[in-house]
């Protein structure tokens, strides 16, 4: 049971994880990215991080993604033109790509041996308490600092979004 | 294993047969509370009392004619009101409505399932319904519906943040952040309900809740983007027959949502307002016989005739119901699911009552509202309520 | 076999991680560049998650949690940044905002 769900959304996942850079209006790479991170979202409670799960769907696909396709509605993007590839970029792309992949894989799978397996129920410790005590206790400093860089991201983005006072 | 499976299967179907026919009613209610207020009777020619009426809308939306304009971008047109409906009907799935029951033999909650991070699946998913509402807006190729489309989500995700930061209140104090443990630290009277309970009452988090809500589910005073008037009625503008439905019985399944968490939150859940000891398991036979009562009453001494024949028929119905509520089988289920859906709907007529009764805000002083009013109040809310749980808990 | 060997989660995450190279380096338009490097962190999270399950310790979680909240405010700056480079420039292409080329 525990295999077919990953084998499922990992599925999905890599098949939106194509679409995103495969198609070429940003509205659908757009929805394809939103596809993958739900299916993303459904992994992590199969290793049981159920805090992380919600985080993903609330902050990522509700939140920074709604931003994104905001962005694309303002700004009407279009599809995009295909104009000025290099040949050799054309060429050996997806070959070395698919060779860094491949070596990737390969000690992956070499470095970890099929003692660890995944199963529902097998980490329990996900859950919003232990995370908060972990982000209180030992994660402090990042915790006030991930905030004073929030503050400076609000205030970046509203100095660099407005229109200009003349 | 199976027998966990067929039981949910049937509280599945019970739970989106009672949905669907609430949203359908809703409807009817809405129309008839806002009639009132306004000194008109609503309603009133198709069925007694204007019963049937949405029975009469559903078929006229599904025989218009379902036209889609060959200019917009089919699959995301397609697809926006499926989002909507969706992550509207997906969050009553955590909602419970009564405590652990036993029925033929099977212990089960009334609830389809019970989570750890049950207020995190409710928010996640009403995150997720800002999509319906945005792709709507562009997929229909159409500057008003785009600008509807993207004033509506501007103002769902805006709202979102006092929402959730009025929804941290009365977790500090009840630590949990599953449902049914809510409603289970709120046990014992009106004076358990977190709205009074505590060392900080949590009344200001209720009226952020509320207003908040309002806006979520883009309701008066905040309903400028898709007003019938404004902007030639917002995003869904280009949409026919049962896409236009599905919208709106997004937005009615998102206000129960809304209303649910709120009781579940603040109102105690399904715990009467009183013990069962001193007598509140009579306080639904005496609502029920007065209603059962006065329609009698009514029905004998009305001028209309359809009322002389129909009305009687309701009052015996509601005598019926109070009859029902003296048996003691089923009083086990029945009481808390009473007190919950009392409760739920008290708050969807307070949604009502607003609707009839406010004005609506214009779009820059709805977000002036929200960033410059609500967001600060509510931190500060959550402030004192974490200083005063951290100092007399 | 009822299990999934964490190996698989790793290479899921390496796939992820590839893609998001791919699209980084061959799109032109620059949302679309954006959204693979969110790509890339999702890969990287879902890294984090799974080592955090083979150690049995919620370190790792709390690590894709701030990985998350800089990609939140990166986007937010990001997103400001294209903004203002459309309003200059008029266009969505990288290859068009090349005046200091020599």
């Amino acid at each position: 049971m525990d295999v077919i769900l990953f084998l499922t959304f990992a599925l999905i996942a890599v098949v939106c994880a194509i679409n995103v850079v495969v198609q070429t209006h940003p509205i659908s790479s757009a929805i394809s990215l939103v596809g993958v991170m739900g299916s993303l979202a459904v992994l992590y409670l199969l290793l049981g991080a159920e805090f992380i799960a919600a985080a993903q769907v609330i902050v990522y696909a509700g939140a920074i993604m709604v931003l994104f396709v905001f962005v694309i509605m303002l700004l009407n993007a279009g599809t995009e033109s295909k104009r000025g590839r290099s040949l050799v970029a054309q060429l050996l792309g997806a070959p070395l790509l698919v060779a860094l992949l491949g070596l990737v894989a390969y000690f992956v799978e070499r470095l970890y041996p099929r003692s660890v397996s995944v199963h529902f129920g097998g980490f329990t410790h996900g859950t919003p308490l232990d995370i908060g005590r972990a982000l209180f206790t030992t994660y402090l400093l990042p915790f006030e600092a991930t905030s004073v860089l929030i503050l400076i991201a609000i205030v970046g983005a509203i100095v660099l979004a407005r229109k200009e006072m003349d | 294993m199976d027998s966990f499976i067929v039981i949910s299967l049937i509280k599945t179907a019970l739970v989106l047969a009672a949905l669907l026919g609430t949203l359908l009613y809703l409807q009817w209610v809405e129309r008839k509370v806002i009639a009132h207020i306004q000194v008109r009777p609503g309603p009133y020619r198709v069925g007694p009392h204007g019963l049937l009426q949405p029975i009469a809308d559903v078929i006229k939306l599904m025989t218009k004619e379902d036209l889609i304009p060959p200019y917009v971008n089919k699959p995301l047109y397609l697809a926006a009101p499926f989002i909507a409906m969706t992550m509207a009907l997906l969050s009553i799935s955590v909602i419970p409505f009564g405590p652990t029951i036993e029925v033929a033999g099977y212990r089960t909650w009334m609830q389809l399932t019970d989570l750890n991070i049950g207020v995190l699946f409710v928010l996640a998913v009403s995150s997720m319904g800002v999509y319906g509402i945005a792709l709507a807006g562009w997929s229909s190729n159409n500057k008003y519906a785009l600008l509807g489309g993207l004033r509506s989500s501007a103002q769902m995700i805006s709202y979102e943040l006092p929402l959730s930061l009025a929804v941290a209140a009365p977790l500090l104090i009840s630590n949990t952040l599953s449902l049914r443990q809510l409603v289970e630290r709120q046990e014992g009277s009106i004076l358990d309900w977190n709205i009074l309970h505590g060392p900080f009452p949590q009344i200001l988090s209720f009226l952020i809740f509320l207003i908040a809500g309002f806006a979520e589910t883009n309701r008066v005073p905040f309903d400028l983007p898709e007003a019938e008037n404004e902007l030639v009625a917002g995003f869904h503008v280009e949409y026919s027959s049962m896409k236009f439905a599905s919208f709106f019985m997004a937005e009615y399944a998102n206000m129960i949502t809304v209303s649910c968490m709120a009781v579940l939150l603040f109102l105690g859940g399904w715990v009467a307002p009183w013990p069962a000891r001193y007598g509140s398991s009579l306080a639904p036979v005496g609502i029920f016989a007065g209603a059962g009562v006065m329609a009698l009453y009514h029905g004998m001494h009305s001028g209309h005739r359809r009322d002389r024949r129909t009305l009687p028929v309701f009052g015996t119905a509601f005598l019926a119901m109070a009859a029902v509520f003296l048996l003691p089988v089923v009083q086990a289920w029945l009481l808390p699911l009473f007190w919950f859906c009392a409760k739920v709907g008290s708050v969807l007529f307070t949604f009502m009552w607003v609707r009839g009764t406010l004005p609506r805000f214009r779009y820059d002083q709805l977000m002036g509202f929200t960033w410059k009013f609500l967001f600060p109040v509510a931190v500060a809310n959550l402030l004192v309520t974490g200083f005063l749980v951290a100092w007399f808990g | 076999m009822t299990e999934v060997p964490i190996s698989w989660f790793l290479t899921l995450s390496a796939v992820l991680f590839v893609l998001g190279v791919a699209g980084f380096v061959f799109r032109r338009s620059v949302i679309t560049v954006f959204m693979s490097i969110e790509l890339m962190l999702n890969a990287v999270n879902l890294s984090f998650v799974t080592f955090s399950y083979q150690l049995k310790q919620v370190n790792g979680h709390l690590f894709a949690f701030f990985v998350m909240v800089v990609a939140a405010a990166e986007a937010a700056v990001g997103l400001a940044i294209i903004l203002t480079v459309f309003k200059n420039r008029e266009t969505l292409n990288i290859d068009d905002v090349d005046s200091m080329k020599n």
